[in-house]
């Protein structure tokens, strides 16, 4: 049985992981902690800004890859893409995700603004603000940082296609799980899993909406049975409800994560969360184990197929010292560094920063190469932001990437077997 | 006053990025609202520490599992910010006899013994635990282990050996702890027969406690005293080349890890030996597979579904889950694991009086999943998370070893 060490459990490394698993491969997931999917808001941005807002993200990215030979979709789009998408559809039914690379939604974050974003759970779905729409933005008073009349706010200033409007007011609902407390979204989430503990806010939303509205809720509306949940409380309010995400910890990216995990668990994979990847051995161009740091020593674990996802700088993937240089700390691969040299930062925060775009450049095998384009090792393969030439924020195509990549990795990985 | 947390742990505090991924996976916070969770009591509070008193006791119902830490990205050692954190509010406050007792089960463990029968029967009267509760603060329905007539050490005198001596066959040292010298024995002979099962010679030396209960209790000056003890007692073991192979999981981390890292310990020569040589038994055992010298061939068939609790201390040693990894290479047997994080007694915790309540609280999903998956037993690696699984489903828990044991027909 083919052995694959996985470095990452973020997006890019649980699905490169499952991948495997289904294909029979013998995967382990070794992640320094829980990955980065508990801050995400659980939608899948394949193509948003380009540098205009995006509408239909397949036709768009043919002709923006053929510009832009260096970006980590020059490897991915179209059919790879494509495949990924449709495979996660399907391991990701329970969430009932939605949507394609026709058209992308327009869904609303917390702060009022229009998304672009290809998938979405039906859930959030529900609140695609294409074609206008009339919505009463509820908060939760125990919930902190979610501000209903802030998001109605800014909605009804949302610029949409064709001219479309939003009317927007705003209420707040006071059922909480923990009465008297401040209360974080995931003891929501979870108590909303309850049948029982959702008539009491239905009650209240029954009470605020009016016909012809949809509800617009921060993303707490279960945990586990999420999708149950929101369909139960549509019925109970009377009403079509859509899910906001909300700021980190953010539950659909959480639900997200458990799904994968699980189902890797029951396709005979394991995760080893806790230590950290601190290197390779190999000779001959191959990779023969993985060095591992775990509570009391260095062990090398032995591994035919090593996939890197351990991210961007947000996730440690990439390090900047000091003195400017970048580098990948866990396996010591080449960096492609900003574009054009130089320490690529702008001079204010939220201007364009060319050294976020540094990483590990890759081959049509997803293989990291190094300045001469030879793969550094035949068996080693890096999928998701830890893949150089992408700006995930600014073009919302991070999740897009992670999928294509993680799966494209463990597809080759399976052909070579 | 030097502050308390030492660089290894405070260094890494400025990594949080108050992500507050610890707190979603915290057992305590998502069943009662008293712990406000490890980012609140951990990183942000300990700002706010430093000379006098403690700004905020909420810190008290922390149990220590270690859950945040494992699963923080960034590296932060929340917990043990935590246990330090909470070291010194005891410190402070005055710990409570109870506490300083229960630290010590060499001390329970060698009254008991000479006595066993007659210190099970009162452990389990009612009455006595209701006294002992008002007495002393030890919930009357918290678990008890029961005591072995003679201890693991009196029965295997003849496996003490010195260090480096030539055999034919490798040689490992077993490394016991108190629970299973004074209580479980059994898991003792049965870890040290599925080791010779394998072709290896079993040496076990005189060893004393860790003392990881000391240092859950606060008792740090204790706990140092005793690390170094049993330290001292094992590293010429480890100098000589002998792999230190332990079943208990807490305390073999203790001696990984913790020690070095909550106690400041990372000096101490005996202890670093130590350290690089030890292992834990299922963790010993699948990297023997890993070798390929594992005796598979003499595993028989077991046709039964288990449930499989991966506690919280053996997640900390970041080497997976090798029991499960283990037992699904006896032929027939379908370990299932279980989908929670903590059992809720993390070591003492549980069996305190103001505390007990949150540990069943924070055990119900296991309990649930144990009780409904209708098994005849029940396994997981801790032995006070065995005693309180037991104690709260009516259902055995037994060792991962036992069944490889039992799979080796060994009795």
């Amino acid at each position: 049985m083919t052995r694959v060490a996985v470095i990452g459990a973020g997006l890019a490394g649980l699905v490169c992981a499952l991948r495997l698993a289904q294909g029979g491969a013998d995967v382990t997931v070794f992640s320094r902690g829980t990955g980065g999917l508990h801050l995400t808001p659980g939608m899948i941005d394949v193509l948003g800004y380009a540098p205009e807002r995006v509408e239909a993200p397949g036709e768009t990215l043919a002709g923006w890859v053929a510009a832009r030979p260096e970006h980590p979709y020059a490897q991915l789009a179209g059919a790879p893409l494509e495949e990924a998408l449709d495979w996660f559809r399907g391991v990701a039914a329970p969430l009932r995700y939605g949507g394609d690379l026709a058209a992308n939604m327009l869904l609303p974050t917390a702060a009022g603004v229009a998304r672009p974003t290809a998938m979405a759970p039906a859930g959030m779905a529900a609140g695609d603000l294409r074609g206008g729409r009339r919505v009463v933005a509820v908060g939760l008073r125990a919930l902190k940082d979610f501000f209903p009349a802030y998001l109605a706010d800014n909605l009804r200033r949302a610029a949409l296609p064709g001219g479309a409007a939003v009317e927007a007011r705003h209420a707040v609902a006071t059922w909480s799980p923990r009465p008297g407390a401040d209360v974080q979204g995931h003891y929501f989430a979870r108590a909303l899993d309850e049948p029982g503990a959702r008539a009491g806010l239905a009650a209240e939303l029954r009470a605020i909406v009016e016909p012809g509205e949809t509800v617009l809720m921060p993303a707490v509306l279960g945990m586990r049975a999420s999708a149950e949940a929101w369909e139960d409380l549509c019925e109970r309010a009377g009403a079509p409800i859509a899910e906001v995400p909300t700021l980190p910890p953010c539950i659909p990216g959480m639900r997200l994560n458990l799904l994968l995990t699980r189902a890797l668990g029951e396709a005979g994979g394991r995760m080893v969360v806790g230590p950290e990847a601190v290197g390779v051995d190999g000779s001959g161009g191959r990779i023969d184990a993985v060095r591992i740091r775990d509570a009391a020593r260095v062990r090398a674990v032995p591994a035919d197929h090593v996939v890197l996802a351990t991210g961007g700088f947000e996730s440690g993937g990439v390090e900047l010292d000091s003195y400017g240089a970048v580098r990948e700390p866990a396996l010591g691969l080449p960096v492609a560094g900003p574009p054009g040299g130089g320490r690529g930062l702008g001079p204010r925060h939220l201007d364009e920063h060319p050294l976020m775009a540094a990483g590990v450049r890759v081959d049509d095998r997803l293989r990291p190469v190094d300045a001469s384009g030879a793969p550094v090792w035949g068996n080693l393969r890096a999928a998701g932001s830890i893949i150089a030439g992408a700006v995930p924020w600014r073009e919302k195509s991070g999740e897009g990437i992670a999928i294509a990549a993680g799966h494209r990795a463990a597809c080759t990985i399976l052909e070579d077997t | 006053m030097a502050h308390p947390l030492h660089d290894a742990v405070r260094g890494s505090l400025d990594n949080c990025v108050k992500c507050t991924i610890c707190e979603t996976y915290c057992p305590v916070s998502a069943a009662t609202p008293l712990f406000p969770g490890p980012k609140y009591v951990g990183p942000q509070a300990e700002r706010f520490r430093g000379e006098g008193p403690s700004p905020d006791d909420s810190l008290t119902w922390c149990s220590s599992c270690g859950i945040c830490t494992h699963v923080c990205p960034q590296g932060v050692k929340i917990a043990e910010i935590n246990s330090i954190a909470k070291a010194e509010m005891a410190a402070e406050r005055g710990i409570p006899l109870r506490d300083r007792l229960i630290a010590r089960p060499t001390l329970a463990g060698r009254l008991g013994a000479p006595v066993a029968p007659l210190a099970n029967r009162l452990a389990r009267n009612r009455l006595v635990r209701a006294a002992v509760e008002r007495a002393v603060g030890v919930h009357r329905r918290a678990a008890l282990p029961t005591w072995a007539g003679r201890t693991f050490q009196s029965r295997t005198r003849l496996r003490r050996q010195p260090p480096g001596r030539p055999g034919e066959r490798p040689a490992v040292v077993y490394f016991h702890g108190c629970a299973a010298n004074y209580y479980e024995t059994h898991t003792a002979e049965m870890a040290v027969r599925v080791l010779e099962m394998q072709g290896l010679d079993v040496i076990v030396p005189r060893q004393g406690c860790c003392g990881l209960p000391l240092q859950s209790n606060g008792l740090y000056p204790a706990a140092r005293h005793y690390v170094r003890r049993l330290a001292g007692s094992l590293a010429p073991y480890a100098r000589a080349g002998h792999d230190i192979v332990s079943t208990s999981t807490s305390c073999g981390l203790m001696l990984k890890r913790e020690a070095r890292e909550i106690l400041d310990m990372e000096d101490d020569d005996d202890l670093r030996a130590v350290s690089g040589r030890m292992y834990d038994i299922c963790e010993y055992l699948a990297l023997m597979h890993e070798r390929g010298e594992l005796r598979t061939d003499l595993l028989t068939p077991l046709d039964m579904e288990v449930p499989y609790h991966a506690p919280c201390q053996l997640r900390g040693h970041g080497v997976g889950t090798p029991a499960m990894d283990l037992m699904r290479l006896i032929p027939g047997l379908r370990p299932r694991q279980v989908d929670a994080v903590c059992c809720g007694v993390a070591g003492t915790y549980g069996l305190k009086r103001e505390k007990y309540d949150v540990a069943m609280a924070v055990g119900e999903p296991v309990f649930g999943q144990v009780r409904e998956s209708g098994a005849e037993l029940s396994v997981c690696d801790s032995e006070t998370c065995r005693w309180h699984i037991a104690e709260a489903t009516g259902v055995p828990s037994v060792h991962p070893v036992a069944m490889l044991h039992r799979s080796y027909g060994l009795g």
